[in-house]
């Protein structure tokens, strides 16, 4: 195999250089490559997406036929309370994938040609969370047509259904962040994918996805009416629902921007720590 | 400086908790040559590859490639050196094409320029037909390219290849080589870790033998067949009761101090002129009644170097277990996925 000689020079030899373009263009540039390559994996490993679509499509059939029935809800039908906390924890669940994708490119070595080309060093994992916030909205989506089938009939405005969808997509790229240094902190992927979802379970199911608050005792209440989860799902079905929103809707923001916040640089300093060795 | 060195490291230490895996490593490579970097596994290579790439910073020491400081200008220096390492670090439900794209834009070539870099590299690599499918179905020497082709998109002037054939069947190596003789014929400076010293031998110009973190030999291939002896003589003996029969047979002929393995009956001895003195020896155990399993005259492993120049087997440290255990991870996952 003679194949290597004479190997041509990287650039056209034009004399043309590379337009120049600010550092902002590249980070941005090398995030969206990374979030494109993300996405592109995902039609070719059919089998993720299908199954974390279809476990959530479960979620809907189970509570709104077995539990349905069973529980009451002041003002409007089972289905149309449920659905808010659907939506939630579905792009909640949605940020294990961003533990377990970062988890994945550790272990396989990829993440060190990353580092060793001239790109933006925060595209690693802005490009993750980007790639994982274009997922969600679209398992949300899916999510909107079965809650049509099982009678799902929202009266909000199209104006609360952006601000709904917003505040959901939002807080599912929030979590993203939070499941970011998961993946980079654990062995493997093995792990990343337990410990993503230990710590979502009591936060959306001690919530008002399901039932109503009011149903807990004195303690548990109290957690759910003031953890994040309940106040996202509580502002999203007022959107949606085209109830009134109240303060809800500005605690549930507050949450987002300070989790992004906090867990941004976390994020930042657990890949750091990983990849410092 | 009479030199023009494209690589130059002196004094690295790098230390990871208990392990000191670097203990003030010196290297240098001139300007369109190959140094091979021999060592066992957890001899430091890899670190060393890491702290020059710039993806790992040295505790001391002070290195230089392609005359930019690692430390102080990682970023420019990313722009002028390629890096493959020992688990094709490519995207494999990618395919080949859009793998190399994808590389090109993170070179920041523009898209139009990336697009053709990854045409040309293609067909270079003999990757035309596989092209347009993703690297699972890619076998372990396409993958290879592909990864070195990888590192080639700017025409890097400095090229680090860490145990680039690890893993590969022989013909594949082969290939390879060739692949990395055409860039050096080019002017590109290599750097190549391996454990295989007919690999150094094949393609390096100069070697340096690495253990315990530092270098403890250097030369070209020559050079160190030289200093490690020409020839091994392994003899596995029938019954264990003839091991000092047999060493005091063999001393004759020894052409340094034997290593023994009482517990499998073996002796090993380095032998000049070996081929000749083969009957002699023979005769010589016959007659002083010793009986042979078996007999074997062969060129030096990196085994025989190690235990020339250090006297001891190369030991592998707690921190290289767990990189050992991480590493058979790695090539078990890529083990199912070729399957």
């Amino acid at each position: 195999m003679s194949v290597a000689t004479n190997l041509p020079a990287a650039l056209p030899r034009t004399g043309a250089t590379p337009p120049r373009r600010s550092r902002l263009y590249w980070t941005l540039s090398d995030a969206w490559i990374l979030a494109k390559r993300n996405l592109l994996r995902i039609p070719r490993i059919p089998e993720e997406l299908v199954f974390s679509t279809i476990q959530p499509i479960m979620f809907v059939v189970l509570f709104r036929y077995v539990f349905g029935g069973a529980i009451a809800i002041k003002g409007t039908s089972y289905v149309n309370f449920l659905m808010a906390g659907i939506f939630v924890q579905t792009v909640a669940f949605g940020s294990v994938s961003t533990g377990i994708g970062l988890a994945a490119d550790l272990q396989k070595g990829i993440v060190d040609r990353f580092r060793s080309l001239p790109m933006s060093r925060s595209a690693v994992l802005t490009g993750r969370t980007i790639a994982d916030l274009v997922r969600n909205a679209f398992v949300v989506l899916v999510m909107l047509v079965v809650g049509l089938i099982v009678g799902f009939r929202p009266e909000g405005s199209a104006l609360g259904w952006i601000a709904g969808i917003g505040l959901l997509l939002l807080f599912g790229f929030a979590l993203s962040w939070v499941g970011a240094p998961i993946g980079l902190l654990v062995r493997n992927v093995e792990a990343a994918q337990s410990a993503g979802f230990i710590w979502l379970f009591p936060l959306t199911f001690a919530s008002s996805a399901f039932v109503p608050t009011a149903s807990m005792p004195g303690v548990l209440q109290w957690f759910a009416e003031h953890q994040p989860v309940t106040l996202v799902i509580n502002a999203v079905r007022s959107f949606i629902l085209g109830q009134p929103v109240g303060a809800t809707g500005w605690q549930a923001l507050a949450w987002c921007v300070g989790i992004l916040l906090v867990f941004i640089p976390f994020s930042v300093w657990a890949y750091e720590r990983r990849t410092a060795r | 400086m009479a030199h023009h060195f494209a690589i130059l490291a002196e004094g690295l230490e790098k230390r990871f908790g208990q392990t000191q895996a670097l203990r003030g490593l010196d290297l240098a490579a001139e300007e369109g040559t190959v140094l091979g970097v021999l060592g066992p596994n957890g001899a430091g290579k890899t670190t060393a590859v890491r702290i020059l790439t710039t993806l790992l910073q040295p505790d001391a020491g002070h290195a230089e490639v392609a005359g930019l400081d690692v430390v102080r200008h990682p970023n420019q220096l990313r722009a002028l050196i390629g890096l493959t390492g020992q688990y094709a670090a490519v995207d494999e439900y990618l395919t080949g094409r859009e793998n190399l794209e994808m590389f090109g834009r993170l070179y920041h070539l523009p898209k139009k320029w990336a697009r053709q870099r990854a045409d040309e590299l293609i067909e270079r690599f003999d990757l035309v037909d596989a092209a347009n499918r993703t690297l699972k179905t890619y076998s372990g020497g396409m993958r290879r390219r592909l990864d070195l082709a990888a590192s080639l998109i700017v025409s890097p002037p400095v090229l680090f290849l860490d145990e680039p054939t690890t893993g590969l069947d022989p013909r594949s190596r082969i290939g390879m080589w060739d692949i990395i003789a055409g860039l050096v014929s080019d002017g590109t400076t290599v750097l190549l870790t391996t454990q295989y010293l007919e690999e150094a031998d094949q393609l390096a110009n100069q070697i340096v033998v690495v253990d315990g973190g530092r270098v403890i030999a250097k030369g070209t291939a020559d050079e160190l067949k030289t200093q490690i002896g020409g020839e091994r003589l392994d003899v596995t003996l029938a019954r264990g009761s003839d091991i000092n029969a047999a060493l005091r047979t063999l001393g004759a002929y020894s052409d340094g101090e034997p290593r023994v393995e009482v517990e499998r009956r073996f002796i090993s001895l380095p032998i000049a002129n070996g081929a000749r003195q083969l009957p002699a020896v023979v005769r010589d155990l016959d007659a002083a009644g010793v009986r042979l399993d078996d007999l074997n005259l062969r060129r030096p492993t990196l085994d025989d170097v190690f235990l020339t120049l250090t006297g001891h087997v190369a030991e592998a440290s707690a921190g290289d277990e767990m990189n050992n255990a991480a590493r058979s991870e790695r090539s078990k996952e890529k083990e199912e996925v070729t399957a």
